[in-house]
C-alpha cells in the first residue's frame, strides 16, 4: 500500500482520529511536516503535544493562533521544503468556545451573561463532546480563511474516538434542548406546554436538585436561546466540511487487541456517517522479529561469535519475546485490514526512543510516506 | 481505591490486578468499571457485567456502573412516594435535565461508588465489601470526573444536591478510607501528565495521590557494554544473527530510555512509585494479570 502522500492527494483537510495513547499527536505532526516537506503550505492543529516536541517546534503553550515553524529546522533535518511551510497551533477549547459565543451573541448583555454563567463555565470542560466540537469549530474557521493548502487536525484524547463524531450532534441537541425552553418562557406558558403536573414536577426537581441549580440552568438557556439558530447553522456547515470529499479521515491506532477493535468500530461508524475514510495508521508495531526454526543453532552461532554462552542464551530468549509480539501484531494488523476491507494500512514500527524534534518526525515519515509496505520493511530492518 | 490515569497505559489491567490481589487475601472486593468499557467481561470471557454486582471469582465481584441506572437508583432512594417517581421518570423535562446538566452523570456515578463502599448499604440487602476498586475513566484533560462533587457543591448552594455533593467530595478526599492510584508508563508524555495530574488533584480536588504505578517497564537484559558488542556484531552479520542482535540492542535502548523516564517520574512526583514489568505476552488474560497481582499485593495488604 502506498503512503500518506498518495492518501492525501488533492485533500484540503486531514483528520487524525483514534483513541488515546496511540501516538496520534506525533502522527499528526509528522504528516503535517511531511506534506510541508513536499512543498505544501500546511497547518497542524494540535491538542497536547509533548512539551519537548512543542518546544523544539517553537510552539508556545497557549495561543489558539497558528505559528510558523522555523524553516531553518527543516534545513537542520536535512530537508528542503521549497515553497512548503509548516504552521502549528495549540488548540484551546475554552478560548474557542468563548470566541464562538462572542461571534453569535445578539448583544453585549447576552454575551456577558453567558460568559459569566456558572453552568457555562462548567460546560466547556464537562459536557462530553464540547472539546471535540471546538476542535472542529477551529478547523472550520481556519479552513474558511483559505490560507493553507492542507489542514491536519489532531483530535482530542477522548475516551473513545466516537465522541468526536458525535460531538456536533450532542452539542446542538444540548443547546437546542427544546424541552428545556420551558425555563425560558413565562411560568404559565411552560405549564400549559407540559400540562398538569408540571408544577409538581418542579417541586420534585427542586427537592432533588436544590433550586439554585435550576435557576442557573434557566438563565443559561434563556441567554443561549437567541443563539440557537446561529449555532445550529454553524454546526451544519462544520458537518459539511467533515463530509467533504476534500476531507480525509485517517484512523490512528496501535497493534494491541483493544485499540485494533476500536479502530474497526470507528471505521464502521465513519462509513455509516458517510464520512470520507482515507486509511489506517498503526503505530508502535513490532515487525521483522522472526525466530528461526532452529533457535538452538542460532544460540550456538551467537555463543561462538560473542564468545559468551550466557549472553547468547539471553539474546535468543529476548528474540523469542520480540518474535511473540511481532506475531501478535502481524495477526492483529491482518485482522484489521480484513475487517475494514482496505489495503490502506500503514504500519510504523515501535521506535526505541521518543520523538521530540523535526528530525524525529522526519524519521517517522520514512515509514508514513514510504511507497509501499516492502519499502517500509526494508527501512525497518536496515536501522 | 480509585485507579486513574490517561488512556492506553493499562489502567484497567492494574485495577484488576489490585482487585485479584485483595480477593486472594480474603477481602471481599468489588471492582467497578465506569463508562461501559466492559474490559472485565473480555478478560473473564463472559457476557456483559452490567449494572449488577456479579461474582467473578472467590471474594471478587464486579459491576459496570451505568450513569442512567445510577441516577434512577438515586431518585428511587430519594423519593419514597411511587406516584412522584413515576411522574418524574415519565417527564420529558427530567430526561432532558438529566442529559443536559453538565457533570450530573459523573456525580451519580461517584454516588454509586460511595454507596457500594458504605457499611450500611442503601440498596436493599446490599452486600458488604471490604474494598471497592474503581477503574475510573481515563483522564483526557485534568481531573474532571473527580472534581464533579466539588463543582456541584459550589453550583448548588443549598438543597439535597449540595448535601450529597459535599458527602461525595469528603468521601473522595478521605485519605484514610479512599486511596488514589495513578497508572502511567515510563515514557515522556505519560510521565509529564502524571506529574500534572498529581498537582491538579491536590490543588483542584484536594486529593493526595497515594501510589503511582509505572506500568510496562522493560527488563534490563543487556547492560550498555554488552549492547555495544551486539550492535557491532549486527553490523558484521546477516540473517538470524543480525536480527537477534538488533532485537537485543533495541531492548537495551528501550530499557535504558525507560529508566531515564522512571527517574524523571520519581523526581517530578511526590507519591511512592511502584514499577510493574512489561509482559511479553500476546494478550493479557486472567493468568497474566494474576502475575501482576503478586506485584501489587502490598498495596491492598492493609
Amino acid at each position: 500500500m502506498a503512503g500518506v502522500a498518495e492518501l492525501l492527494e488533492g485533500k484540503r483537510v486531514c483528520i487524525c482520529a483514534g483513541s488515546g495513547g496511540v501516538g496520534k499527536t506525533t502522527t499528526s505532526a509528522a504528516i503535517a511536516a511531511g506534506m510541508a516537506a513536499r512543498g505544501l503550505k500546511v497547518a497542524v492543529l494540535t491538542i497536547d503535544p509533548a512539551k519537548r516536541l512543542a518546544d523544539s517546534l517553537g510552539l508556545p503553550e497557549l495561543g489558539n493562533t497558528e505559528r510558523q515553524v522555523d524553516p531553518a529546522l527543516f534545513a537542520e533535518a536535512g530537508v528542503d521544503p521549497g515553497e512548503g511551510e509548516l504552521w502549528a497551533m495549540m488548540l484551546d477549547s475554552k478560548q474557542t468556545f468563548d470566541e464562538v459565543v462572542r461571534k453569535h451573541a445578539p448583544d453585549e448583555e447576552t454575551r456577558d451573561q453567558i460568559l459569566s454563567n456558572r453552568i457555562y463555565e462548567q460546560l466547556s470542560n464537562a459536557l462530553a463532546g464540547s472539546q471535540e466540537y471546538m476542535a472542529m469549530e477551529k478547523l472550520f474557521e481556519i479552513h474558511a480563511e483559505d490560507r493553507y493548502d492542507l489542514l491536519v487536525l489532531d483530535t482530542p484524547p477522548s475516551r473513545n474516538a466516537l465522541d468526536f463524531l458525535d460531538a456536533p450532534k450532542r452539542l446542538t441537541q444540548f443547546i437546542e434542548g427544546r424541552a428545556l425552553q420551558v425555563f425560558t418562557r413565562p411560568a404559565g406558558f411552560g405549564m400549559k406546554l407540559f400540562g398538569r403536573g408540571t408544577s409538581m414536577m418542579f417541586s420534585i426537581l427542586r427537592r432533588i436538585t436544590g433550586v439554585n441549580l435550576l435557576e442557573d440552568l434557566a438563565e443559561f438557556f434563556q441567554a443561549f436561546s437567541g443563539m440557537v439558530d446561529g449555532f445550529r447553522e454553524r454546526a451544519r456547515r462544520v458537518n459539511e466540511l467533515l463530509a467533504d470529499d476534500q476531507t480525509s479521515f485517517l484512523v490512528v491506532c496501535a497493534p494491541q487487541g483493544e485499540p485494533i477493535s476500536e479502530a474497526v468500530y470507528f471505521h464502521r461508524k465513519l462509513v455509516e456517517a458517510e464520512l470520507p475514510f482515507g486509511g489506517v495508521i498503526v503505530n508502535k508495531v513490532h515487525y521483522g522479529w522472526d525466530l528461526p526454526d532452529d533457535p538452538g543453532a542460532l544460540t550456538d552461532e551467537l555463543a561462538e561469535a560473542l564468545s559468551d554462552a550466557d549472553l547468547a542464551h539471553r539474546v535468543v530468549a529476548n528474540l523469542a519475546d520480540y518474535a511473540a509480539l511481532s506475531a501478535r501484531d502481524h495477526h492483529n494488523v491482518e485482522h484489521l485490514a480484513a475487517e475494514i476491507r482496505t489495503r490502506a494500512v500503514i504500519q510504523v514500527p515501535y521506535l526505541d526512543e521518543d520523538v521530540h524534534d523535526l528530525t524525529g518526525l522526519m524519521e517517522i515519515n520514512r515509514y508514513l510516506f514510504a511507497s509501499g509496505s516492502e519499502e517500509r520493511a526494508a527501512i525497518a530492518t536496515s536501522v | 481505591m480509585i485507579v486513574t490515569g490517561k488512556g492506553g497505559v493499562g489502567k484497567s489491567t492494574v485495577a484488576l490486578a489490585l482487585a485479584l490481589a485483595a480477593a486472594r487475601r480474603g477481602k471481599r472486593t468489588i471492582l467497578c468499571e465506569v463508562s461501559a468499557q466492559e474490559h472485565l467481561s473480555r478478560v473473564f470471557h463472559r457476557a456483559e457485567v452490567g449494572f449488577h454486582e456479579v461474582e467473578m471469582a472467590e471474594n471478587l465481584w464486579a459491576i459496570s456502573i451505568d450513569p442512567d441506572e445510577s441516577l434512577r437508583e438515586y431518585v428511587l432512594l430519594q423519593l419514597k412516594v411511587k406516584a412522584m417517581r413515576d411522574l418524574l421518570f415519565k417527564s420529558r423535562i427530567f430526561t432532558y435535565l438529566a442529559a443536559a446538566t453538565p457533570g450530573l452523570k459523573e456525580l451519580v456515578t461517584i454516588g454509586k461508588i460511595w454507596e457500594l463502599a458504605l457499611e450500611d448499604r442503601k440498596v436493599k440487602q446490599g452486600r458488604n465489601y471490604d474494598l471497592v476498586i474503581v477503574d475510573a475513566p481515563a483522564t483526557g484533560h485534568g481531573v474532571g470526573f473527580l472534581q464533579t462533587p466539588r463543582t456541584f457543591a459550589n453550583v448548588a448552594r443549598v438543597g439535597p444536591i449540595r448535601q450529597q455533593a459535599e458527602i461525595l467530595d469528603k468521601f473522595i478526599r478521605n485519605r484514610k478510607r479512599t486511596g488514589m492510584a495513578v497508572v502511567t508508563l515510563p515514557e515522556e508524555m505519560p510521565v509529564n501528565e502524571t506529574a500534572k495530574l498529581e498537582r491538579d488533584l491536590a490543588s483542584e480536588v484536594g486529593v493526595q495521590v497515594s501510589r503511582i504505578f509505572c506500568n510496562g517497564l522493560y527488563p534490563e537484559r543487556f547492560p550498555e557494554e554488552e549492547a555495544g558488542a551486539l550492535i557491532e556484531l549486527a553490523a558484521e552479520r546477516e540473517g538470524a544473527v543480525r536480527v537477534a542482535c538488533r532485537a537485543a540492542a533495541s531492548e537495551s535502548r528501550r530499557a535504558r530510555a525507560e529508566r531515564e523516564q522512571l527517574a524523571r517520574l520519581e523526581e517530578l512526583t511526590e507519591a511512592p512509585v511502584t514499577t510493574l514489568p512489561f509482559l511479553f505476552e500476546p494478550e493479557l488474560g486472567v493468568e497474566e494479570i494474576g502475575v501482576l497481582a503478586d506485584e501489587v499485593a502490598d498495596e491492598v495488604a492493609v
